[in-house]
């Protein structure tokens, strides 16, 4: 899917981010737009997760804008970035083990009747909203400690889709999931992307990044290197632009975006 | 359960609100596609049987423990002595339950985040001291009295989950310090004096033994036993027919009556055996109306849901949203709270303050109580009627000893080994749930 949407929901412009001595990201640029899977790639303390944080209201920026559906927006804590619609999954999911699937779907945010939990809508919300993502659990009222580590990466992202979010942040949803789980999540996620929502996908694995995402970014120490149109981007171009071994033709053929040449 | 069939049906019932009977629904429910290794449990009573012996197998106990502990110590002490089940001493185990109860219930709040209060009966002990100094020695109304001393109660608690919650020092030593400390400022308070009798009216009269139902009318028993059942069926009806218009799994009319049933038994049966002794005590009552109350807080209230999702995991409950520091501190508020309220109804049964309240094994006797009942130490399981049974079986344990003349040394060890006995289940059982994938 090529994005045509003139406005990106979600777009950080130039931002800045130092811990003490080291400058963790720098200048970077972001856009996402609705409808779009846009994978988040690049090494080990390339800066992914600072960037996600940031994002999410973990870490405030230090320097650049961010956008929100084409305003800028100052995203100080985790709650600022929930109030716009940015929903994240982290990689260790925090689901709470003793609760059942409806009450962690609905954790901090229970919908009440007359002051009290109203247990049977939200169990009917969440089968419909199970239902409509195709999820299989065996019962929404077992405790999470019974399911499996892919049938708790589904609730986890089903869970980021409660409070009705436009952007949902992925961090590394596949990485500790055997390969029919992998490909529920990844179904998931095409799911996610019909819903009309904007997602960043951060991911390790080459395969998912090309099986599901539209455009690739790929950040290198802190810096924006490259994003790609996946559809015309082979592997090697991707992994070049994470590994810094890449002559100049993969940023001209990026073309789009003013990146600083890769050293 | 290879016996399982593998028609198509889902469980409704969380395993956290789960009692003696496991309590599922056979009901059809659609499900698309259900994973074929999924074990699904049959129809009608044999299924709830195969499911009940899966859940004990699992290690999910729930209240079993409590069940055949106390039909091992009815029987024993009925064998050792005959007056053990007469009306009288079960009306009597069922008034002095309710003090110690009321720390229980504080404890079980305090359980669920998986931390401990050790405080409480030092805290029980200053708050009877408190009430006594504010009537006998200021001449202050003892409602007002009453009032201030479970605010103070609350006040400690929240001073121990200020420093448990803000400061990180671990909630056993905070409330190590406070069984101390709280107990010091208690014999501070009593001074020379030693002991302050007071006098047997307003809120002691109420929580002491000559204080019942309606006055001790029969019909004030039943009364009681019938409100509960009724509100039980009602509650149930009104839940079932929710349910099928939101086209979710609901119990089935076999099951309510099953559930309601055993309730009816229970509760006109204990009606009938207080009858023939003298009636239902206040204290009692107002135990089991704590009862109802924070049972439903804690089950239907978004606080109560906070308690039991940060007990089940912290940075769970963090990212959720929720205030973990406050959460924390209104649960010890709460645990010092009732602590208060369990010191007046000590207060109302001897009807003074001494140098021993909230001494001896009271602590002890409380923790072990919401543990037996099945709360779990480890946190985020439990409910809070284990302060009934819990305090059922210690209760019956003390009353028994005390007809046989035991000396308080074979008391204290037989309760020690009782405590140990209980935390051992909860280990063993979260060690098989573990296994069972449970936990």
């Amino acid at each position: 899917m090529v994005h045509v949407s003139a406005t990106p929901v979600l777009a950080l412009r130039g931002v800045s981010k130092r811990f003490g001595a080291v400058q963790a990201l720098t200048d970077v640029e972001l856009e996402v737009h609705a409808g779009e899977v846009v994978a988040l790639v690049g090494d080990n303390g390339a800066g992914k997760s600072t960037l996600v944080k940031t994002i999410a209201g973990v870490h405030p920026i230090d320097e650049g804008v961010i956008e929100w559906e084409g305003s800028p927006v100052s995203i100080n804590k985790p709650h600022d970035a929930q109030g716009l619609g940015v929903a994240t999954v982290y990689q260790d999911l925090a689901l709470c083990d003793n609760l059942d699937v409806v009450a962690n779907l609905y954790l901090g945010r229970e919908l009440l009747h007359r002051g009290v939990i109203d247990e049977v809508t939200m169990e009917q919300k969440a089968r419909e909203l199970l239902s409509t993502l195709s999820i299989r659990i065996p019962s929404v009222r077992i405790p999470i400690a019974s399911l499996s580590g892919g049938q708790r990466q589904v609730v986890a992202i089903a869970r980021a889709l409660i409070g009705d979010p436009k952007v949902v942040i992925l961090d590394e949803p596949t990485a500790a999931l055997g390969v029919e789980q992998t490909a529920q999540v990844l179904d998931l996620v095409e799911r996610l992307r019909e819903r009309n929502l904007g997602v960043i996908l951060i991911s390790h694995n080459m395969a998912d990044v090309k099986a599901v995402a539209d455009t690739v970014a790929v950040l290198r120490l802190g810096k924006n290197n490259g994003s790609f149109p996946v559809k015309d981007t082979t592997h090697e171009e991707i992994i070049a632009a994470i590994t810094g071994a890449t002559d100049n033709a993969v940023t001209r053929r990026a073309g789009r975006r003013t990146t600083e040449a890769a050293k | 359960m290879s016996d399982t069939s593998k028609t198509v049906k889902q469980d409704p019932e969380p395993a956290s609100q789960e009692t003696v009977a496991p309590a599922d629904d056979p009901t059809a429910a659609p499900v698309a596609v259900v994973d074929p290794r999924l074990l699904i449990r049959e129809e009608g009573l044999k299924g709830y049987w195969t499911e009940f012996k899966r859940k004990v197998k699992g290690g999910e106990i729930g209240s079993l423990p409590v069940v055949l502990g106390l039909i091992v110590i009815w029987t024993v002490f009925q064998l050792q002595n005959d007056r053990f089940l007469s009306a009288e001493n079960l009306s009597n185990i069922s008034f002095y339950l309710s003090a110690t109860g009321m720390l229980a219930i504080g404890l079980v709040f305090v359980l669920l985040l998986g931390e401990i209060d050790l405080s409480v009966a030092s805290v029980s002990g200053l708050a009877s001291t408190l009430f006594a100094v504010f009537v006998v020695n200021h001449d202050m109304n003892a409602w007002f009295s009453l009032l201030l001393t479970i605010l103070v109660g609350i006040g400690v608690g929240t001073l121990h989950g200020w420093f448990f919650a803000k400061l990180g020092v671990p909630a056993f030593v905070v409330t190590l310090a406070g069984f101390l400390g709280w107990n010091g400022l208690m014999l501070w308070l009593l001074g020379s004096t030693g002991t302050i009798n007071i006098p047997d009216t307003g809120p002691v009269h109420l929580l002491g033994q000559r204080s019942f139902f309606m006055d001790q009318a029969i019909i004030g028993a039943y009364l009681l036993a019938a409100l509960g059942v009724v509100s039980l069926l009602a509650g149930s009806l009104i839940e079932q027919r929710r349910r099928k218009a939101a086209g979710v799994p609901h119990r089935t009319n076999a099951e309510i009556a099953l559930r309601v049933g055993l309730l009816a038994v229970a509760a006109f049966v204990a009606a009938y055996v207080l009858n023939s002794s003298a009636g239902v005590s206040n204290a009692l009552v107002i135990f089991l109306a704590c009862l109802v109350i924070v049972d439903f807080v804690l089950r239907r209230t978004p606080f109560g849901r906070k308690v039991f999702a940060v007990g089940g995991g912290i940075e769970a409950a963090r990212r959720a949203g929720i205030n973990v520091p406050m959460i924390r501190i209104t649960v010890f508020a709460i645990a010092g709270g009732f602590a208060a309220v369990g010191g007046m109804f000590f207060a109302g049964q001897t009807q003074s303050a001494s140098l021993t309240s909230g001494g001896g094994n009271t602590l002890m006797l409380a923790i072990a109580a919401a543990v037996i009942g099945g709360t779990s130490l480890f946190g985020g399981r439990g409910t809070v009627w284990s302060a009934l049974l819990g305090m059922l079986v210690i209760q019956s344990i003390q009353t028994g000893l005390d007809l046989l003349n035991m000396n308080t040394s074979i008391q204290y060890m037989i309760t020690g080994a009782v405590l140990l006995g209980a935390v051992v289940i909860d280990s063993v059982s979260r060690k098989s749930q573990k296994a069972a994938g449970r936990a």
